[in-house]
C-alpha cells in the first residue's frame, strides 16, 4: 500500500506540474514535450489502477501518435522556433479565476460525495485471475461481444474523421 | 489507496487544461488543453470502473477510456487540418484573429 501511494504521488505530482507548464510555457515545442511528460505519467497511473491495455494503448497512442502530430502541427504553422510573446490572450486572470472555481467546485463534490472510499485492494489475488478478469484478454472479449457496435461506430468516426482531415488539409 | 486520490487528479488536470483553453491563443497550444482535459476524464473512468470489486464494471472503465482515446486521435486530426487552413488562409494561428462570424 505504502509503494502504491508513493509511486501515485510521484507520478501525480509530475503530471500536475507538466500539466501546469503545458498551459504556461513561452515556447510550444516545449509545451508539446511537457504534454509527453504528462501523458506517460496518466499511463503509469493506469498501470497502477491494474489497466495495462489501456496504460500501453496511451503509451502508442498518444505519445507516439498524437504528440507527433502536434510537434508536426507546429513545425507547419510556425516557421521560427523558440520562445515567442503572444500566446496568451489577455483573459489570463478571468480564465484562471474559472479554472480555480470549477476546482473548487469539483473537489467538494468529490470529496462530499466520495469521501474515504477505498479502492478494493487487490493483493490478495492472484495474478494469473487478474489477469483473467481484467486483462487484456478480458478487455478484447468486452469491446468484441459487449461493445461491438460502439466499437464499430467509433471505427467509422476515425475513417471519417481521416478522410476530414486529408478534405481539409489538402491544397488545391 | 482511496479513490478520491485518482479523482481529484483529473479534476486539476481538468481544471488545469480548462485554464489552457481560455488563455492560450495559439491554436495547437488549445489543442493540446483539449488533450489534457480528455486525459482527465481517463482517469476518471478507469478509476470509478476500479472503486467496484466487480471485474466486469473495471473492464467497462477500461473499454470506455479506450473509446476517448480514439476520439481524441480523431479529434486532433481534425482539429490540426482545420488550424493548418486557418494558418494557409491568415498565416497566423492567432485564435483572437478568427472573428469572422462576430455580430
Amino acid at each position: 500500500m505504502l509503494a502504491q501511494n508513493v509511486t501515485f504521488g510521484i507520478l501525480a505530482a509530475a503530471a500536475t506540474l507538466s500539466a501546469l507548464r503545458v498551459v504556461t510555457t513561452k515556447n510550444v515545442v516545449h509545451a508539446a514535450l511537457y504534454l509527453v511528460v504528462v501523458l506517460a505519467s496518466i499511463g503509469a497511473l493506469f498501470v497502477l489502477l491494474a489497466a495495462e491495455f489501456v496504460a500501453v494503448v496511451q503509451i502508442l497512442v498518444y505519445v507516439g501518435a498524437i504528440v507527433v502530430l502536434f510537434l508536426f502541427g507546429i513545425m507547419l504553422t510556425r516557421p521560427e522556433l523558440g520562445r515567442s510573446a503572444g500566446l496568451d490572450n489577455d483573459q489570463r486572470v478571468a480564465g484562471a479565476v474559472t479554472a480555480l472555481f470549477l476546482l473548487g467546485v469539483l473537489s467538494f463534490v468529490l470529496v462530499d460525495f466520495y469521501g474515504d472510499d477505498k479502492l478494493p485492494d487487490l493483493s490478495g489475488v492472484s495474478r494469473a485471475q487478474l489477469t483473467a478478469e481484467r486483462g487484456t484478454g478480458a478487455v478484447g472479449d468486452a469491446i468484441f461481444s459487449t461493445f461491438l457496435v460502439p466499437f464499430e461506430v467509433v471505427a467509422v468516426l476515425l475513417l471519417a474523421a481521416l478522410v476530414g482531415a486529408i478534405v481539409l488539409a489538402r491544397r488545391d | 489507496m482511496l479513490v478520491n486520490q485518482f479523482l481529484l487528479l483529473g479534476a486539476v488536470l481538468f481544471s488545469i487544461g480548462v485554464y489552457g483553453v481560455l488563455a492560450r491563443r495559439n491554436g495547437v497550444l488549445v489543442l493540446m488543453s483539449i488533450e489534457l482535459i480528455l486525459n482527465a476524464v481517463n482517469i476518471n473512468l478507469v478509476a470509478l470502473g476500479a472503486l467496484r470489486n466487480d471485474a466486469t464494471a473495471a473492464v467497462t472503465g477500461q473499454v470506455f477510456a479506450l473509446f476517448v482515446i480514439t476520439i481524441a486521435a480523431a479529434e486532433v486530426g481534425v482539429g490540426l487540418a482545420i488550424i493548418l487552413l486557418i494558418y494557409r488562409n491568415r498565416s497566423s494561428v492567432d485564435l483572437d484573429d478568427v472573428d469572422l462570424m462576430k455580430g
